[in-house]
């Protein structure tokens, strides 16, 4: 079992904690003069996104966790799996709901996602931060509502729904940013 | 290392290249009116500091090894002890594992002894050069140093004895106040004592201010002598100096018994032992000197890096050094 100590943290180094895979995101050396150094470290929990703080005694260390990033690009999805392929070796996976996330919101086909692999299984998908999708419905914008500040509800081909401007018709192709997911123009 | 083109030229400004220069120059000029000779001692030595929390850099010379200095203590130490005169050394030291914001493994230094000084006399004069450089370099009159024995700050900031205390005591005093407990931490009380130190302590200190702490838990004498405070504890008469949150300086009313420096280098390995640290070799020459008569004296090391940031208002180490760890 490969292991890192306090004295090999640093950001990006992939550990497990608590059963979990974890990214450092920063990592910093608190000490007084000649006294017991810790180390304060926030990470990223790579199944979640969520962040942790904890600080550890120098001369601790964290179990080692088998992480890597392949360049993959979405093939299709068969309802339960989502099945992706890396273009250089032709290698498939197939990624289930929970690995996929929230990208299956802007998955229709051809996207270049970064796939984290934990363990040789995925973990996580990382779609381009751009999507270009079709308005499959929308309600006719009305003039003059001021309601719900100008935006009105639309239903994308992949099925999730983003707020648009009143102006905004079925068939229009949209680009989104998925970071946030929120409409960004005409495309 | 991967070396980035990019990262040629030096990151100090002229600008602060310039108050360095000023800065050694202004240190000379003060010692030289108080009669305090400039002296000079080899960097590397064949034996290193004992100290757990403190690495020494390691180099080989004919397949014998050698430690780089992490402050010229014993080598200072060795010729106070043949010629007893107030002595000072402007010096490069080492330490390995230390690089951060704060930190760089390789570092400037000044350190300086004073026969017939106590404790407090060293502290004045500590206050006295620091006022007389912050005059010239930035052209401004320091606030007047404040004075907080450890027990005090401890007390005030922490509502703990830290000389009666034990881990638990600290463990429920980290808990009361929200303080989390680092992972790996659990009944070393001085290991303790120091993570209330960096989250209680630091943080309430004065930012723009030098404050003092001295009478340090016994547990923490390093080489520093032992006497009674005025309640009636033992203690360590030993300081340390901060701006701010930042430590500057460390110094001892110096321990000159060379039994007991023996036996506290000793009790270092043991605690390196179980923290599965690397043992070190014990100064025999220091041990030595001590043993020939080492005069009643304080002394100090202040960090010269970290002096000039406090001075010229930067927060990062690396903007007051020519060439920082990630550009050699």
């Amino acid at each position: 079992m490969a292991t890192y100590s306090t004295n090999q943290f640093k950001n990006g180094l992939k550990v497990i904690i608590d059963g979990d895979p974890y990214s450092i995101t920063e990592n910093i050396l608190v000490k007084p003069g000649k006294g017991q150094a810790f180390n304060r470290v926030k990470l990223k929990n790579l199944k979640n996104g969520r962040t942790l703080e904890r600080t550890f005694k120098a001369t601790e260390s964290l179990e080692a966790a088998d992480v890597e990033e392949r360049d993959v690009d979405f093939l299709y999805s068969d309802g339960e799996n989502w099945h992706f392929m890396e273009p250089e070796t032709f290698e498939q996976y197939a990624a289930d709901s929970v690995a996929v996330g929230d990208a299956a919101k802007w998955l229709k086909g051809q996207e270049h996602c970064v796939m984290t692999l934990w363990n040789d299984a995925p973990l996580s998908i990382t779609t381009p931060n751009f999507v270009e999708l079709a308005v499959a419905q929308t309600d006719p914008g009305l003039k003059g509502d001021t309601a719900q500040g100008g935006t009105k509800p639309a239903t994308l081909e992949t099925g999730s729904e983003v707020k648009v401007p009143l102006f905004v018709e079925t068939g229009d192709i949209l680009k989104i940013d998925t970071r946030t997911g929120e409409y960004v123009s005409r495309a | 290392m991967v070396m980035e083109k990019d990262n040629w030229p030096p990151v100090a400004s002229l600008e602060l290249m310039k108050k360095r220069a000023r800065m050694l120059h202004d240190i000379r000029a003060f010692f030289h009116t108080r009669d305090v000779l400039e002296v000079e001692t080899p960097l590397l030595a064949s034996a290193g500091t004992t100290d757990p929390h403190i690495e020494s850099l390691q180099t080989v010379f004919a397949e014998k090894r050698y430690y780089l200095q992490t402050s010229p203590e014993h080598a200072m130490k060795r010729l106070l002890a043949e010629h007893s005169a107030a002595i000072f050394q402007l010096c490069k030291v080492f330490r390995d594992e230390e690089l951060g914001p704060m930190h760089n493994p390789e570092f400037s230094m000044l350190e300086w002894y004073r026969p017939g000084f106590d404790m407090h006399q060293l502290m004045a004069e500590v206050e006295a050069l620091a006022s007389a450089l912050a005059s010239t370099l930035a052209g401004s009159d320091l606030k007047p140093f404040i004075r907080l024995s450890y027990r005090q700050a401890f007390e005030q900031y922490a509502g703990l004895n830290p000389h009666q205390a034990d881990a638990g005591d600290c463990r429920e005093c980290a808990l009361q106040h929200g303080i989390e407990q680092p992972v790996g931490l659990d009944e070393q009380k001085d290991e303790w004592l120091d993570w209330l130190l960096t989250q209680l302590i630091f943080p309430a200190l004065p930012i723009d201010q030098f404050t003092f702490i001295y009478d340090y838990p016994v547990s923490q004498c390093a080489l520093a002598r032992l006497k009674d405070n005025e309640q009636g504890e033992l203690v360590a008469s030993r300081f340390e100096l901060f701006y701010g949150d930042t430590e500057l300086a460390n110094g001892f009313h110096e321990l000159t018994q060379a039994g007991e420096q023996r036996r506290r280098f000793e009790a270092d390995n043991v605690a390196r032992a179980a923290e599965n640290k690397p043992q070190v070799k014990i100064d025999e020459y220091l041990l030595a000197a001590l043993e020939s008569g080492l005069p009643d004296c304080s002394g100090v090391a202040l960090g010269l890096d970290r002096l000039l940031m406090a001075l010229s208002g930067e927060t990062s180490i690396d903007q007051v050094l020519t060439f920082p760890w990630a550009r050699i």
